[in-house]
């Protein structure tokens, strides 16, 4: 299978994923679409709406083992949010599910409105989101969507990172009381080690660490975890790895600890750097009246190259030795 | 039941209490709540299975108002029904106020969160929808204005609602001829409106919006087994008024004294001689 070099981008990260043991698992998409089914299952009241999305949604066989429970709008993206937000207001526990890109983009009004400003108890899925669908262009990015959606009140973002955090977010999305935002990308993905529980609000701690402290989230935390493995290989830096699955609200305190007990914040995401995790991150420490060595990386404000999701990672430096790099920067800054 | 008589008087008070109400505020979109008001009217007070005591009542019909801009009408009518009391509306545009220029759900009564035009439709669609899948026998009605239409949103939903058959869905237009920048037919027009429903596979009948005999006929059931019904109500802008009647600058228009004055003595002009005066 060719999958596990897709991800990599050096035979040093895929030597060191090797020495840390790390497992290959699934797509998350996959993860989303088998624990939606067996919560649906057990569960009546939760329906899937897709926008001809149930292919790419891996909801074939929720489609078929629950045609009463999952609606087709057609490709219409407003139509499916106004839809999912009208079957939320007659008692439905509702998933509609769009590539991320159109989703949060050409239905954000109905996002804000129906949805957020409503209260209507949807979870938004937006599928092969940042740059999973890379090689089709800009139209099929989705690297605004932390940024437009942190700017809607009433409006949770989760990303997770690997399979674990996936269905983890799933069942707390199902359950939540109020609007979400699941982001799920396209690859398969290696499981992270962690001890830590998945707890909605709260950053993972995959790795401990005082030099500096990566803050990443979603897809790129394999990359970041890599990173501080090859850096404590290479030059004896113990360096902090929080995967961040809850984008919004963000955990201050998780974050925090970290910025007072580590030297350099470095914070990784598949998004553009205009309002996304870094960002988030940074108005917080600020706020805090705390100084930090602190580098944001992700897809800077420029034309965006296309590729493969692992081209457009390693173009813009989203690699074990990209990131190890930026680390060594804000260190010596 | 209140009597044809009865509604009709109803119709004039509810005018008159949108003209204070907009007054009072100082704003308010006069012209195309006086154009519902005699559809709002019959909604609440003949078709709508829904009241304060029922409003939790997963079984309620359900009514969203998509032209949220005429919701100093649904406040009134809303308020008539004692969903809250009439005086709350003092507070109308006020600092903190629940009673804001659209609809919100803090107000007692308000299904959904409206004011950016083209979201009842597809709203309403989802709870035809969520209705059909439950086989719960509750309606679902929204109200658009006809500028509104020029909305690609509306006919996504147009589009799935007659997919879906939903004919537990009605639209009504408030087919008033008239937005904020003029004549709907100069800003773009839509018709043929009723050509454009019915090929989008809805059933579709035309009323004088302002009829209360035809509204209630018209919205008493779906036209059509498996088909979402679309009521076009041609309406007047501003009715009620004769300096409003028509004229597109009421589209947001608050009276001055003397207008206010002038339009308060027609309304009670035709409450005098109203039949049912006495009652």
């Amino acid at each position: 299978m060719s999958a596990p070099v897709f991800s990599m981008h050096s035979a040093a990260a895929m030597a060191i994923a090797v020495r840390l043991g790390l497992r290959f698992g699934r797509p998350n998409l996959e993860v989303f679409a088998e624990t939606l089914l067996t919560l649906a299952l057990a569960d009546r009241r939760i329906v899937a709406v897709t926008s001809d999305s149930r292919g790419s949604a891996k909801l074939g066989p929720f489609g078929r083992a629950l045609p009463r429970q999952i609606v087709e709008v057609g490709i219409a993206e407003q139509n499916l949010v106004g839809v999912a937000a009208g079957l939320a207001a007659v008692g439905k526990t509702v998933f509609a599910v769009s590539p991320a890109c159109f989703l949060t983009a050409r239905a954000f009004e109905q996002i804000k409105n129906d949805v957020a400003y409503s209260n209507n108890r949807v979870t938004l899925v937006g599928i092969s989101a940042g740059v999973s669908y890379g090689a089709l262009g800009t139209t099929h990015h989705a690297l605004h969507d932390f940024a437009s959606l942190r700017a809607v009140n009433n409006m949770a973002i989760l990303a997770p990172a690997d399979n674990f955090e996936a269905q983890a977010a799933v069942k707390v999305a199902a359950a939540s009381p109020a609007p979400v935002y699941l982001r799920f990308g396209k690859a398969p993905l290696y499981d992270l080690p962690s001890a830590e529980p998945f707890e909605f609000g709260r950053v993972r701690r995959l790795a401990g660490g005082n030099d500096g402290a990566f803050i990443a989230t979603g897809e790129t935390v394999i990359h970041a975890l890599l990173a501080a493995a090859y850096l404590e290989e290479r030059a004896g830096l113990k360096c902090r790895v929080l995967s961040v699955p809850t984008i919004k609200p963000l955990d201050a305190p998780g974050i925090m600890t970290a910025v007072r007990e580590c030297r350099a914040i470095v914070t990784v995401e598949e998004h553009m750097v205009n309002g996304g995790l870094g960002e988030a991150c940074a108005g917080l420490i600020a706020q805090a009246g705390v100084g930090t060595r602190f580098k944001i990386v992700g897809i800077p404000d420029a034309y965006t190259e296309t590729g493969s999701q692992a081209d457009i990672f390693r173009h813009y430096g989203l690699t074990m030795e990209g990131l190890a790099d930026a680390m060594r920067t804000a260190l010596d800054a | 039941m209140f009597s044809d008589q009865q509604l009709a008087r109803k119709s004039l008070q509810y005018r008159r209490d949108i003209l204070r109400w907009i007054k009072f505020a100082g704003a308010g979109h006069t012209g195309g709540s006086l154009s519902c008001t005699d559809i709002l009217n019959v909604l609440y007070n003949r078709i709508l299975r829904v009241s304060p005591a029922t409003f939790g009542d997963p079984g309620r019909d359900r009514y969203v108002q998509s032209k949220g801009h005429s919701v100093e009408a649904l406040f009134v009518v809303l308020a008539d029904r004692d969903f809250f009391p009439a005086s709350e509306l003092a507070t109308l545009g006020r600092y903190q106020s629940h009673f804001v220029g659209h609809p919100t759900r803090k107000v007692p009564g308000v299904e959904q969160n409206t004011g950016a035009l083209g979201h009842g439709l597809p709203i309403c669609t989802g709870m035809a929808l969520g209705g059909k899948m439950d086989e719960a026998d509750f309606r679902v009605f929204t109200l658009l204005g006809d500028g509104e239409l020029a909305e690609g949103s509306n006919w996504e939903a147009a589009m799935a609602a007659a997919h879906y058959k939903l004919d537990n869905l009605t639209a009504i237009v408030d087919r008033n001829t008239l937005q904020i920048t003029g004549p709907t037919k100069d800003v773009m027009s839509n018709e043929p409106l009723a050509d454009k429903f019915a090929a989008f596979g809805w059933a579709v009948t035309e009323v004088d919006g302002h009829d209360l005999a035809a509204l209630s006929q018209a919205l008493s059931a779906p036209l059509e087994p498996g088909k979402p019904t679309a009521v076009i109500a041609q309406t007047v802008k501003g009715k009620g008024v004769s300096f409003m009647e028509g004229e597109y600058k009421w589209h947001h228009g608050v009276p001055n004294d003397q207008e206010y004055v002038q339009a308060l003595a027609e309304i009670d002009a035709a409450l005098a001689i109203s039949p049912g005066s006495d009652l």
